[in-house]
This record gives C-alpha cells, sequence and structure tokens, in this order.
C-alpha cells in the first residue's frame, strides 16, 4: 500500500497540518497551505482523507470493554465489538475477563487475541482474570497469561470485586514479576447484596435496594494501602464516588502506584434517571449524585483520574426490555466516549484536546503496557489516529451503534460531534464516518 | 371525570384534591356495599385485569370483588415467582393482556417500579394500578388507611389536618409505609416513623415525617397506630438480634396500648404476625380496626376503579 495523506486536520485542535502516513508510520507532517505541502501530491500517495475543520489525536485506547466473547455472543462479539471501536474513534481495547469461559488460562486469552487479530481493526488486549472462574478463591495462572502469545499485563475480576484481602494482596504481589496490574472491580460484595442504585434519599423513595457509596470507597482505601505495603502498581476501575476521589488523591499524595478510571457515564449522568425505572439507566456501579458527577469531573482535570474507560457493556434487548430488578447492568459506551467526553470537558473548556489525548489514549496505553499505541501524532509514531469532527453535531441515532447491542443511554440525545476517519496502524477503519 | 390521570402508580401522584374525591367517592360507593344487592353497572363491557406476580390473598380478592361490583369482567392472571423464573416476561405477559383488551391493569409485582414499566414502556394502552410494587408502593393501601383514620377521627368528612399517626416497624422494606407517609401527609396528618435504625431507609430526612426509635415516647401522641408486618426473615440479615428483641422493643401489646390516648385507633396492613409486632390480645381489641380497614378496602378500590376507568363515560377503554 502507498502512502495516505490526511489533509488540513490539526492536531490536538491547534493549526491544521497535513500528514503523510507510510507503512502504519506518520512519516512527515507540514502545515496545510504552505509551501511544500503539494509536495505531498506526488505519486505514491494511494488515498487521500479530507481532514479540513477535524481535530486529529491520536487513536484511543479503552482499558475497560466488555466484548461479551466468548459465551455471550448474542450481545456482542469480539469483531462486532472492534466495529463499535473503531467507529467510536479507538485503535485498541482491552477486552474484560468476565466471559463464559472465564478468561483466566492463557488458551483463552490467546484465542480471544487471535479472534481480535483475525477482526484486524483494532487492537484487542484480553485482560486476565485474577482468580479462577472471577470466584475469587485462587489466583489463575497470571503468568501463563502474562507469558502467552496474548501478552496480558492488565489482570481483573471485572463485575467482581478480588474481595478477599490475602488474596488481593498476593495477586498485586505476584504481577510485579511481569510488571503487570491489578484492575480492581471495587465492590464490597456484601454491602451491596441486591443492590440496585445509589443509596440515598432516591433509593429510600424508590424502593430499590441502595448500593452505597462507603462499599465501593472502603475497598479503594484498602486497596491503596496494600498497594502501598507491597510496593505495588494499582488501578482502580469506574471510579463513581465523590469519596474515591479523596480517598485516590490522598493515596496519590503519599505517593502510592495507583491509577483510576471514570466512565463516560459517571461524568454526565446521575441518579434521577433511575427514576423513570428504565433499565437502560441500570449500571454498575450505579449513576451517583450530581454531587459526585463534579468531584469526577474535577478529578479527571487535576489527574486524580487518570484516564477515562467505557465500561462497554453491551446487553441483549430482552436483557433491559424489563422491570428494573430483572435487568441487566450495564450500557454500551464505544461509539459515544469520545462525544460524551468532548461535551463535558472540551465544551466546557476543562481541559484541552492534548489532555484528552493523554486521558484516553496515551495514559491508558502506558497502564496497559501496549505497544505502538498512545504515541504523540508526529513523525516516528506508529500511525493509530483519530480524526473527530465537530461539525457533523445532531442526535444519537440508533444506526450510529455499529455493536450488536443498542442499550445505549444516549440514543436521541445531541452528540457534540462524530468521528470522521479513523487510522489503525496505517490502515483506515473508518472513512467520511463509515467502516472502511 | 379524568381528574386523576390515567394511572394510580404512586400516592404522591395524588394532590389533595384528587385524594379528597378518591376518599369521597368511597364514602358514595360505601353506600352501595350495605345495600343487599351490591352491584353498579357503571363498568359493564369493561375488563380488568387483576395481574399478580406475588401471592397476596386479601389484595386480589378485594380488586376482584371491586371490579365485579362495578359490574367489570374480571380476569385474575397469577403469575407466581418472578417473571424470569416464570419463562415469560413481564413484556410478553403485559403485550398478551394488551391483545385481550384490558382497560385496567392491577399489578402485584415483587420488583419495584413494575408497574410503571407497564405504564410507560409502551406495551400497553389501559390503565395502570399499583397493588403492591416491591419495597416501592402500595397507593391503594395508604388510600383505605386514610379512608379508615377519616371516618374515625374526622368524621368521615375532610383531610387529615391535625391527625397524628404513628407507622411502627419495617419501615425499610415496606411500600405501605412508603405511600402513607406520601399520602397521609398530603392530607395534612403529621406522621412519625418508628423502627430500629436498621429497619428506617438512609435518606429518610427528605422523607415528610418524622423518626423516632422509641414506641412509647411516640405512642403518646398518637391518634392512630399502624403496626406494620416484620418478617421473621429479616433476623437473618441481622436487623435485629431476635424476634423476642424486636417484640419487646416495637412489638404493641397490652401495657403499651394503655399508653395510647383514649379514642386511638391500631392498624395493621395484614397480615399480622400475631405475637411478633402486635400481640393477640391488642389484634382482638376494641381498638383495633383491622376488619373494618379490608371492608373498607373494597370500596376505596371501587372508587379507584370508578374513577380511572371514566366510570360516568362509556367511551372505549383506553384513553
Amino acid at each position: 500500500m502507498g502512502a495516505i495523506v490526511l489533509r488540513g486536520g490539526a492536531p490536538y485542535g491547534l493549526d491544521p497540518h497535513d500528514i503523510v502516513i507510510d507503512d502504519g508510520v506518520i512519516t512527515a507532517m507540514m502545515p496545510s497551505n504552505q509551501a511544500g505541502s503539494n509536495a505531498l501530491d506526488g505519486e505514491g500517495v494511494e488515498l487521500e482523507l479530507d481532514a479540513s475543520g477535524c481535530t486529529v489525536i491520536p487513536g484511543l485506547v479503552d482499558l475497560h470493554t466488555h466484548l461479551r466473547e466468548p459465551g455471550r455472543e448474542d450481545a456482542e462479539t469480539i469483531a462486532t465489538g472492534s466495529q463499535a471501536a473503531a467507529m467510536g474513534g479507538f485503535t485498541c481495547v482491552h477486552a474484560m475477563a468476565n466471559t463464559s469461559p472465564v478468561a483466566d488460562t492463557a488458551g483463552v486469552v490467546e484465542q480471544v487475541w487471535r479472534r481480535g487479530v483475525e477482526a484486524g481493526i483494532v487492537d484487542v488486549r484480553p485482560v486476565g482474570a485474577v482468580t479462577v472462574g472471577l470466584k475469587g478463591e485462587q489466583l489463575a495462572e497470571l503468568g501463563a497469561m502474562a507469558a502467552s502469545a496474548a501478552s496480558v499485563r492488565v489482570f481483573s475480576d471485572d463485575g467482581l470485586c478480588v474481595h478477599d484481602p490475602l488474596l488481593m494482596r498476593r495477586a498485586l504481589e505476584y504481577v510485579k514479576t511481569f510488571d503487570g496490574v491489578v484492575a480492581q472491580h471495587a465492590q464490597d460484595p456484601r454491602l451491596t447484596e441486591a443492590a440496585q442504585m445509589n443509596e440515598g434519599a432516591l433509593s429510600a423513595r424508590l424502593g430499590l435496594a441502595g448500593w452505597p457509596a462507603v462499599a465501593e470507597e472502603a475497598i479503594i482505601a484498602r486497596d491503596v494501602l496494600l498497594a502501598e505495603h507491597v510496593g505495588s502498581r494499582l488501578h482502580v476501575c469506574h471510579v463513581s464516588t465523590a469519596g474515591s476521589v479523596e480517598v485516590i488523591r490522598w493515596a496519590k499524595a503519599r505517593g502510592i502506584p495507583v491509577t483510576a478510571e471514570v466512565t463516560p457515564h459517571h461524568l454526565l449522568l446521575t441518579e434521577e434517571l433511575v427514576e423513570s425505572f428504565d433499565p437502560i439507566y441500570k449500571v454498575n456501579p450505579p449513576l451517583r449524585r450530581a454531587k459526585d458527577v463534579h468531584a469526577l469531573r474535577e478529578a479527571v482535570v487535576e489527574g486524580t483520574i487518570d484516564i477515562i474507560a467505557t465500561d462497554h457493556a453491551p446487553h441483549p434487548r430482552e436483557d433491559k426490555d424489563c422491570e428494573w430488578a430483572a435487568a441487566a447492568m450495564g450500557m454500551v459506551g464505544l461509539e459515544t466516549a469520545l462525544g460524551i467526553t468532548v461535551e463535558v470537558f472540551i465544551e466546557s473548556g476543562l481541559l484541552t484536546w492534548r489532555d484528552i489525548a493523554d486521558r484516553m489514549s496515551t495514559i491508558p496505553a502506558r497502564i496497559g503496557q501496549v505497544p505502538d499505541q498512545g504515541m504523540p501524532i508526529a513523525p516516528g509514531s506508529a500511525a493509530n489516529i483519530t480524526v473527530w469532527d465537530p461539525s457533523a453535531q445532531g442526535p444519537l441515532e440508533v444506526d450510529a451503534l455499529v455493536g450488536k447491542s443498542g442499550n445505549s443511554p444516549y440514543l436521541g440525545q445531541r452528540m457534540p460531534g462524530t468521528i470522521r476517519h479513523v487510522l489503525f496502524r496505517g490502515r483506515p477503519t473508518v472513512v467520511d464516518g463509515a467502516l472502511a | 371525570m379524568q381528574m386523576l390521570g390515567k394511572h394510580l402508580l404512586s400516592a404522591g401522584d395524588l394532590d389533595r384534591a384528587q385524594a379528597l374525591m378518591i376518599l369521597d367517592t368511597t364514602a358514595e360507593l360505601a353506600t352501595v356495599t350495605e345495600r343487599s344487592v351490591k352491584k353498579l353497572p357503571t363498568l359493564r363491557g369493561r375488563t380488568v385485569v387483576n395481574l399478580f406476580f406475588e401471592d397476596s390473598t386479601r389484595t386480589r380478592l378485594s380488586f376482584e370483588l371491586a371490579a365485579k361490583r362495578l359490574s367489570a369482567d374480571v380476569i385474575t392472571f397469577s403469575a407466581k415467582g418472578s417473571s424470569v423464573s416464570k419463562g415469560e416476561s413481564l413484556k410478553d405477559t403485559a403485550l398478551t393482556l394488551e391483545a385481550m383488551g384490558a382497560d385496567a391493569v392491577i399489578v402485584r409485582h415483587g420488583a419495584s417500579g413494575a408497574p410503571y414499566r407497564l405504564a410507560t414502556a409502551g406495551w400497553i394502552d389501559g390503565s395502570v394500578i399499583n397493588a403492591g410494587d416491591g419495597t416501592h408502593e402500595h397507593p391503594t393501601q395508604a388510600l383505605l388507611d386514610a379512608y379508615t383514620l377519616r371516618s374515625h377521627i374526622c368524621g368521615g368528612q375532610g383531610d387529615l389536618q391535625g391527625v397524628h399517626v404513628v407507622i411502627v416497624g419495617d419501615v425499610l422494606h415496606s411500600r405501605v409505609a412508603r405511600s402513607n407517609v406520601l399520602l397521609l401527609h398530603t392530607l395534612g396528618a403529621e406522621v412519625t416513623l418508628v423502627a430500629p435504625p436498621t429497619l428506617i431507609p438512609l435518606g429518610v430526612e427528605s422523607w415528610p415525617c418524622s423518626v423516632s426509635y422509641h414506641l412509647d415516647d411516640a405512642l403518646m401522641q398518637a391518634d392512630a397506630v399502624m403496626m406494620l408486618r416484620v418478617q421473621a426473615e429479616r433476623m437473618a440479615g441481622s436487623y435485629f438480634p431476635s424476634t423476642l428483641e424486636y417484640s419487646r422493643l416495637y412489638g404493641l401489646d397490652a401495657p403499651r396500648l394503655e399508653l395510647l390516648k383514649d379514642r386511638a385507633i391500631v392498624m395493621h396492613p395484614g397480615p399480622m404476625n400475631r405475637g411478633l409486632e402486635i400481640s393477640a390480645d391488642v389484634a382482638d381489641s376494641s381498638r383495633a380496626v383491622i376488619v373494618e380497614q379490608v371492608a373498607n378496602g373494597v370500596n376505596v378500590r371501587m372508587a379507584c376503579l370508578y374513577l380511572l376507568l371514566g366510570g360516568a363515560g362509556s367511551q372505549a377503554g383506553g384513553d
């Protein structure tokens, strides 16, 4: 394949540039409409992509994605989830381990990894389970998963908490062998038995069993202390409360090597939506109060929360088309993550595009230790590139959700733009807003 | 006649005028119940479905009787257990009932909010009446309680201004308490909830009532005391150390009955755990109006059906 020229897009929302991509790498960049840029028109240019008026950032990296395969291919597959990811501007996703069978052996993670390579439009990095069968009783073969073709570096029982403190300690220690990280789903199981929504005045009125903030905060507090004690890295999944932010801020100030993520929905939506009893808003951890949303935004701005991760959780229609208590927890998020982030942080002026690139690409790639991802838009970088078009605003249509499931809480809501192009390792995966 | 809106989902949806309209209509319909032929032709040709996903003999029978007294065609659909275990979803059940042309669906469900889903998901067209959903609400129970209070304390007229009602027991899991707090407040009553802190929901400060952990203090102020059923299973959840201790601290027995004002009444939504939250002698005492609550239940539910289904008109169902 010859060279690709991405014309007129503004890296990090700054000045428009023409970007030349050849053999999977950014080979040249020069300001648009300047003498010399015509030189790019020469022979060997196979494809020109118009990016004028658009913002160019590194391909997004999601540290928290549920691709459902193997086991729940009715909800999502590695192939359809990869497509949803590409359409959302991602060039890498981390496939969570709570599949059936659980991704707790080298065999399963290699299979997931291979299916990702076959789909071929994003890097699919399997997350390995911390404990066998996510049961929280016995460590899974973390070393074997790390040494496998999938090179697993992130381990998580996500969906369930590694509740046993001794097991958590051992996991934190053990992954040091290969510089892995344990990503904890912080939820005390006893404090959240049958929990349906955030615990507070609203849950009291709606008669839905409460999911108290302390059930998250207590586990995070314990885990940062464990991480400090054994000198290991800890990653905290989907932080959802103001109290958790305070605990993580304290831990970072103490020098504890902890990173944390927040989902777009926890940055935008609040528990009042549950009043409708519409399970589209049922998610774990639950939607919290406006106060929490503000604290989470502030934490992202100051860097206490390092990254934004989708927790993309597809579910078939029947699992949401029912009464609240019977419904599955989770929402899809790959296709809308950048839009929500732009709405929350760019349109408000809280963050720059460079900050967004850090929080959705560079830092998650570093936490997951993914080669060739999260590199700057600069000559020499692997060409994982996302082009955001702020002019294509409008309500989110169900057709825009290309994954297998449509359980998005944002249908019909305004999106502040769309993804125009995506390049994955120098190859276009999305062109003019459609899968290439 | 559509002053009530289409559905009856929460006691909190009723304003004072609407609540009074239901109570006044109940009083009128009560005269029918006293006749030898206890039947009105009002809902002739209308179909009312009792959709019960939870066992509840008394509420089901009460609604059935109310609908029959208004000459509606009544179907009872008892789907024991959750929709999931039964294999048919709430949605499919609703679509089935819709196909049968239900004008009103009276739903009892173990999941909080299930009647809201029926009313708002677009599966059915008819009116939805909440006959108790999970630990959320039970608005017709609150209405029959308000009616009972009004007839005993307020001479059967007006609202409940100044009436002090003490509700005792497992407020956390009680849909009866939630609906009563909302409705009694709307009608001007003062409500005090009494329970151990473990059985009071977090966030109760936002409710229009006061809270006490001490039954004896509260009883002295009460015009009426409403005892909630306490399930012995709650002990396993460590809500209280033993049924004996619960009974000692929060049970209504003969000595406690003495603390009440002279004309104060004792209520219970049933079914009672005699010996746990209420002693047998209190349940059978002259102060207890528990059986009367059941009788009022039929009349209140007649009034709700009458008003919701636009009994005065003759339009086809659905609007």
